[in-house]
């Protein structure tokens, strides 16, 4: 069942295999329920559920969005603002030099801007890409985990990672693989 | 004869996910998939994209004097052009953003084309008011508010200044929206790609994505804030489009209805354009099975209501001229839009854009691919004609009969027109080759979805052989 093992010395995780969102779904659930933390799973299309079943609960990318935001407002004013009344003060048709009204689609347009390039930017800093190397490609049949495959990753730092034990329980959750992955 | 029923499913066909990644990732790895006709519209497109370069290098040359604008006509194709591209790029952002935020799975299918089309539009949109700007190299100071030697700064107070901020945030954010969504299908395509350096120029593209649960997560938090972020967004751009004449005291622009209708409008022409592209396309490379019936017919529903929408916009304008017991504006409508040199645009207007949709009451036109083919094209026109009866014609009649003067495109107007017409095909056949064009995780996400959760027939046991996830029909 297992593709041939590796010494443990190197190892980065025991992947298991599944055919179908739904089976990676209750082996994640069974996963956490056992008491094992540094996992990951791997599929080629977000299933709903999954970060729930890991116990994977992360809000930093919306802070981090929200933050660029009141920035972006902040800035899109201030800029309107000192070069209307203070740096360039320009009589238009005898309207004020701080025309408030006037001033709030750039000020909405650059709120939208800071937000939306930090909403890429964040989330791609925080899932650590771009990573042009990474041991989980090591596993074996691995490219089809962005076609129609599904992998669960019990990583070797996990407190409670045992070659033997681990690997007997991703068998026992109904993989069609399980493999002992080299860093 | 009653209709058949349609097949209510959004995926028809035998389907499994890798037929899935069969249907949309081939056009990429199999490049003989694209047969004379690609090279038919490409040859086309390139050919539309030539004279553009000629309409510009002349016009950058001589100046913008080879065109028909003439004061007080000093807004005519050039900006009428822009605002219909900009408009066409709407479609594309309502699609993929708030066909999302409102829980349409159903855009999934269709979102990838139509936001490549947004990037393209509003890259031939961008072109002409810069270039009306005639010295677009000495336009930047005019635009962007950078410190410079002159010590001077845009004025903030004028529309004009808000559609700069407008038109390249909705770029920017579209791009970022498109290059997101485009991640996890590059990984697919490199995972799946036999070509070595094809593998690798799709390794760098697509960041080294994992597609592991903590990606997933964050990418789905950032998604659907974009969609959130692109909606206002995009009603923004064209109300501020819009802005630029409402906020004036132009007879025929002064008008408090122009934010709504603009955006109205502009959704009616880009599902237009989609149909326009997605008919032929799904066609050409046999993807009826993930942009099905199902989907035209939806499409064919939303310009239908649309344009129930622009058609209010036209009654609105014509009692508030009325209403408003201004003269000069009655005289607009009455003297140069009903009647008067100009009402032949009028008129047509009217036939493309108020008549020409009400075909989609009838399931039947919905169906029929042909009709639906020819009401869009009655639509790009009439939303065309939309913008030059409000913009070229409002101007040449003004408050003074001393100054009314007639306006007249030349034939460098309308190359220009041609070659962003010409330059638009080029990159939607460029990437209809060269990038997914269907959102491939998506579809096998609503594929996920449509299976109720239930995507294979495997059983709970264990399975001995690395079967393929069996494929069920729909």
């Amino acid at each position: 069942m297992s593709y041939g093992g590796s010494t443990s010395a190197g190892t980065y995780a025991l992947v298991a295999e599944f055919v179908s969102a739904e089976q990676l779904l209750a082996a994640a659930e069974k996963t956490s329920e056992e008491g094992y933390s540094v996992v990951d799973a791997y599929s080629p299309f977000p299933v709903h559920g999954l970060s729930d079943a890991l116990r994977f609960h992360d809000v930093k990318v919306p802070w981090c969005i929200i933050c660029a935001g009141l920035c972006g407002s902040f800035f899109g004013f201030t800029l309107q603002w000192y070069t209307a009344t203070i740096d360039y003060p320009l009589n238009v048709g005898g309207k004020p030099f701080n025309s408030l009204p006037s001033f709030f689609p750039v000020t909405f347009e650059s709120t939208i801007l800071f937000s939306a390039i930090t909403a890429l930017v964040s989330m791609f800093a925080l899932n650590g890409l771009p990573k042009p190397y990474h041991s989980i490609f090591n596993t074996p049949g691995f490219q089809r985990a962005s076609k129609d495959r599904f992998f669960l990753a019990i990583e070797k730092k996990d407190p409670k990672y045992d070659t033997e034990q681990t690997k007997a329980f991703l068998e026992s959750l109904g993989p069609v693989a399980v493999s002992e992955v080299e860093a | 004869m009653p209709l058949p029923p349609l097949n209510d499913r959004m995926i028809t066909g035998e389907q499994s996910y890798a037929t899935i990644d069969q249907s949309i990732s081939s056009m990429i790895i199999d490049q003989k998939r694209h047969t004379r006709p690609w090279w038919i519209m490409f040859c086309f497109g390139i050919m539309g994209t030539g004279l553009l370069g000629v309409a510009i290098t002349w016009l950058v040359y001589q100046g913008v004097g080879i065109w028909g604008n003439n004061v007080p006509t000093a807004w005519a194709f050039d900006i009428v052009n822009f605002v219909w591209w900009i408009g066409i790029g709407h479609a594309g952002t309502l699609i993929s953003a708030v066909l999302l935020l409102l829980r349409q799975p159903w855009r999934n299918s269709i979102n990838r084309f139509s936001e490549a089309m947004t990037i393209f539009a509003v890259m031939c949109a961008g072109m002409f008011p810069l270039l009306h700007t005639g010295r677009p190299w000495v336009a930047i100071y005019w635009l962007f508010p950078y410190p410079n030697i002159m010590g001077l700064w845009p004025q903030f107070r004028s529309p004009l200044m808000w559609d700069v901020f407008a038109v390249s945030t909705y770029f920017t954010v579209s791009l970022l929206f498109w290059y997101m969504g485009l991640v996890p299908d590059f990984a697919t395509l490199r995972d799946q790609s036999k070509n070595r350096y094809t593998r690798v120029l799709l390794a760098v593209a697509c960041l080294g994505w994992r597609g592991s649960n903590q990606h997933w997560h964050r990418y789905e938090q950032a998604y659907l804030i974009l969609a959130g972020l692109s909606t206002p967004l995009v009603l923004s751009v064209h109300s501020i489009v819009s802005f630029d004449f409402a906020s004036s005291i132009v007879p025929g622009w002064n008008v408090t209805v122009f934010p709504p209708y603009f955006v109205a409008g502009a959704v009616f022409a880009g599902f237009a354009m989609v149909l326009t592209f997605a008919i032929p396309i799904r066609k050409l490379y046999k993807l009826e099975d993930l942009i099905t019936d199902r989907h035209i017919d939806w499409m064919a529903k939303i310009t239908l209501a649309t344009g129930l929408i622009v058609s209010y916009g036209y009654t609105l304008e014509m009692f508030y001229a009325w209403y408003s017991g201004n003269p000069h504006e009655w005289d607009m409508t009455y003297l140069r839009r009903l009647t008067g040199p100009y009402s032949w645009a009028y008129w047509s207007l009217i036939i493309c854009n108020v008549v020409a949709p009400q075909a989609f009451w009838i399931p039947w036109c919905r169906r029929n691919l042909v009709v639906v083919m020819i009401v869009c094209q009655f639509v790009s026109m009439g939303m065309w004609l939309e913008r030059f009866v409000i913009i070229p014609m409002s101007l040449t009649a003004n408050y003074l009969p001393s100054a009314n003067r007639m306006y007249y495109p030349t034939v460098w107007d309308f190359a220009m027109f041609a070659g962003t017409i010409g330059f638009f095909i080029t990159l939607m056949f460029l990437f209809i080759r060269f990038m997914p064009v269907i959102n491939i995780f998506e579809v096998k996400d609503l594929l996920y979805k449509m299976l109720g959760h239930h995507d294979t027939q495997v059983s709970e046991a264990p399975v001995e052989m690395p079967e393929p996830a069996v494929g069920r029909s729909f």
